[in-house]
């Protein structure tokens, strides 16, 4: 109990869980010296972003509503991370989620609510996890950088959207109106999900997402699945001689991580949208990154995670509206954001390596594993 | 209607765009060749674009020459250049990872400076078309090859001095020697990190220009996010060109061409979807990089970040 409650307590810990807290505090004092050049005033732009997310009821279901999509994006890039894979891709899979999600609560609008609710969730999950699993084969198997392919099955996503959003799922009442918005019809109503609030968009989704989390950390950390996963990602080749069979992982955790999107994609047209529209993976792709990246790829870690950055955007839409000032600012911040977090990994890294050097302690896992070690796994087998 | 796609008059006209638009990809995708050749993935090439876009914008909407305007983007794409150095080289990130905050905090900045200090969608008047003597006026050819603005001239003669530079000099041996085998260029005195360093903040600059070729020289506007996704394209294209200028030169080319087939088809309202004829450059990315993959050795040290062993 002394030796555990001490783990608790540590200096590392503190500063593990600290480091991306300070990264957020960082960015967000450049951020301020960038407002201050511009001639707008830092306070009044942070003040109107903090009121406009949490400050009423209706901003903080709002918040929670941008934090689901993002909690599901995130869940997914924990599991690729952590099983040593990078996924750039979570825009196109979330966009393969949504339509796939779309086509088939459309194809179907006379089945029950209680069926076809969950047969839009797996299909958009499954087409997820297909977009996702193409880049976890080719580099399996063939040695080809995932960071690549997960950005051009974007592309090939988005062009994909863009076509069948004109053509064949145009909505058949914009081209009776005439208008020809690129969106689909709506969906039957059972294939809603339902809404947590009154009057607002908060959706059962965000419920899911939450359940899901706790699903996810119990894969990474109770299964031998997540063991395998997480052990491919810190050491290929000690995996391989364990006896696991990496490629297969490779493609588990890139279909996996394909597949949460999917599912973000699919709940965002269920829960929000009600139909296929342009512009619905939102950036989720990129943002669920830098929040699964903020809650130091952890599953539960995402959790505030996603909310602060749900907040982030929330807030920003709110603050452009208020005090005119761009909410592409907290598109900045997140880059920031990530770009401190990753550059603070390297003094974990090294104190775990001093730790393993004089043989004591308990080494504490840097956020970022070893992803050129599975590269050369793959292309020396 | 497809038949109006055969005539010479647009053949000539695809051609044309399509030898024109391979400007940004070209100094995006070269200036990467140097990063990656040196052993550093920079995926952040996208917004620094886009910052390079946008201060070749401002100083040219705000009166200043042409030049000037390349040179402020040369200037910003240098110092997000540096950013991705002491993130990636001095701080050893994961360049994945770091390539995207990058990106990110790129397309958030030039959106808000955008918004403070222009506010609205304007024109300027950008590089005009060069008349060369002679090459200008030859039928066809001269209409492909040699009328254009300058940048896009530099942007093949970089492919040509990019070559010279990394096969026939010191510097590029120093390059390549950190790309394939730091331990080994360290150990004959080459600074490792020095090096990438010198080749982050030339493929910023590069980057930056790309970004001036869209918005001072191709299009003369700046908008929002105007890249558009260019500047990952311009990162695969050097996988694609097997990290090889010409090789590059061949990717920009398929990529720009197949671009300037789906404008014109939209412009002659041909009934092909461009959506997808857009996606198949995309495709055969992928599929040429699985094809070429067990073929070409890239840097073995790319995306390995260097560290003295003790």
């Amino acid at each position: 109990m002394g030796a555990n409650f001490r783990r608790l307590l540590s200096v590392d810990r503190l500063v593990d869980t600290s480091l991306p807290v300070v990264a957020v505090i960082a960015a967000m004092l450049i951020g301020a010296l960038v407002l201050l050049s511009l001639g707008v005033n830092p306070l009044e732009a942070y003040q109107a972003l903090v009121r406009g997310a949490l400050g009423n009821v209706n901003g903080l279901t709002q918040t929670l509503t941008k934090a689901t999509p993002l909690l599901l994006v995130g869940l997914g890039i924990c599991i690729a991370f952590r099983g040593g894979v990078i996924n750039i891709g979570g825009e196109g899979q979330l966009i393969a989620g949504a339509v796939s999600a779309t086509a088939v609560a459309l194809a179907m609008p006379g089945v029950p609510g209680w069926v076809l609710v969950p047969l839009a969730m797996l299909t958009g999950t499954i087409a997820g996890a297909i977009w996702g699993g193409i880049p976890g084969v080719l580099k399996a198997y063939m040695g080809v950088n995932e960071i690549l392919t997960t950005v051009m099955m974007n592309q090939i996503a988005f062009q994909g959207m863009n076509f069948l959003l004109r053509g064949p799922m145009l909505d058949p009442a914009q081209i009776a109106a005439g208008t020809n918005i690129p969106q689909s019809a709506a969906l039957p109503a059972q294939a809603w999900l339902p809404r947590l609030v009154p009057r607002s968009l908060l959706h059962a989704g965000a419920i899911l997402a939450l359940v899901l989390a706790i699903v996810t950390y119990f894969l990474l950390w109770r299964t031998t699945i997540g063991y395998r996963i997480r052990a491919v990602g810190l050491n290929p080749h000690a995996s391989r001689y364990a006896g696991i069979h990496v490629p297969r992982y490779v493609i588990l955790s890139l279909a996996l991580s394909g597949a949460f999107a999917g599912l973000a994609g699919a709940v965002e047209v269920t829960g929000i949208h009600h139909r296929m529209i342009e512009g619905l993976s939102g950036g989720y792709g990129f943002t669920g990154i830098v929040a699964a990246l903020f809650g130091k790829l952890h599953p539960l870690g995402a959790i505030p995670a996603s909310v602060l950055f749900g907040a982030l955007l929330v807030g920003a839409d709110k603050m452009q509206r208020t005090v005119q000032v761009p909410s592409a600012l907290v598109i900045a911040l997140q880059g920031l954001v990530v770009l401190f977090v990753v550059a603070s990994d390297l003094y974990v890294r090294r104190r775990t390596r001093r730790r393993v050097d004089s043989g004591g302690g308990e080494a504490t896992e840097p956020i970022t594993p070893s992803v050129k070690a599975i590269v050369e796994e793959v292309a020396g087998d | 209607m497809i038949r109006d796609l055969f005539t010479l008059s647009v053949l000539v006209g695809i051609a044309h765009s399509g030898v024109r638009l391979a400007t940004p990809y070209l100094f995006a995708a070269l200036g990467e060749t140097f990063a990656q050749r040196s052993g550093v993935l920079n995926l952040g090439v996208d917004g620094i674009m886009l910052m390079g876009a946008f201060s070749a914008f401002y100083v040219v909407f705000n009166g200043g020459n042409l030049w000037l305007g390349v040179l402020a983007a040369i200037i910003v794409g240098g110092m997000m250049g540096l950013l991705m150095a002491v993130v990636s080289v001095t701080m050893q990130a994961e360049q994945g990872i770091s390539g995207i905050g990058l990106y990110l905090f790129g397309l958030g900045l030039s959106s808000l400076l955008f918004k403070t200090m222009i506010g609205s969608v304007e024109g300027v008047s950008g590089f005009s078309r060069l008349h060369i003597p002679v090459l200008s006026d030859l039928p066809i050819l001269g209409e492909v090859f040699f009328n254009h603005n300058i940048l896009v001239y530099l942007a093949y003669v970089l492919v040509l001095v990019s070559w010279f530079v990394i096969n026939k000099t010191t510097l590029g041996l120093k390059i390549r020697a950190v790309g394939q085998n730091p331990e080994a260029a360290d150990s004959l005195g080459v600074s490792v990190n020095g090096i990438r360093y010198f080749t982050l903040i030339l493929g910023g600059s590069l980057a930056g220009v790309a970004g001036a070729s869209l918005s001072i020289g191709l299009l003369n506007v700046f908008q929002e996010n105007m890249t558009n996704g260019l500047g990952f394209i311009a990162v695969a294209l050097v996988y694609f060109g097997s990290w090889r200028p010409v090789g590059v030169l061949g990717g920009a080319l398929l990529f720009s061409l197949v671009n300037a087939l789906q404008l014109w088809v939209q412009v002659l309202s041909i009934p092909i979807p461009s959506d997808v004829a857009v996606m198949l450059p995309y495709l055969l990315t992928i599929i040429v990089l699985t094809i070429t993959v067990r073929q070409v050795r890239q840097p073995a040290a790319l995306t390995k970040p260097y560290e003295r062993g003790e």
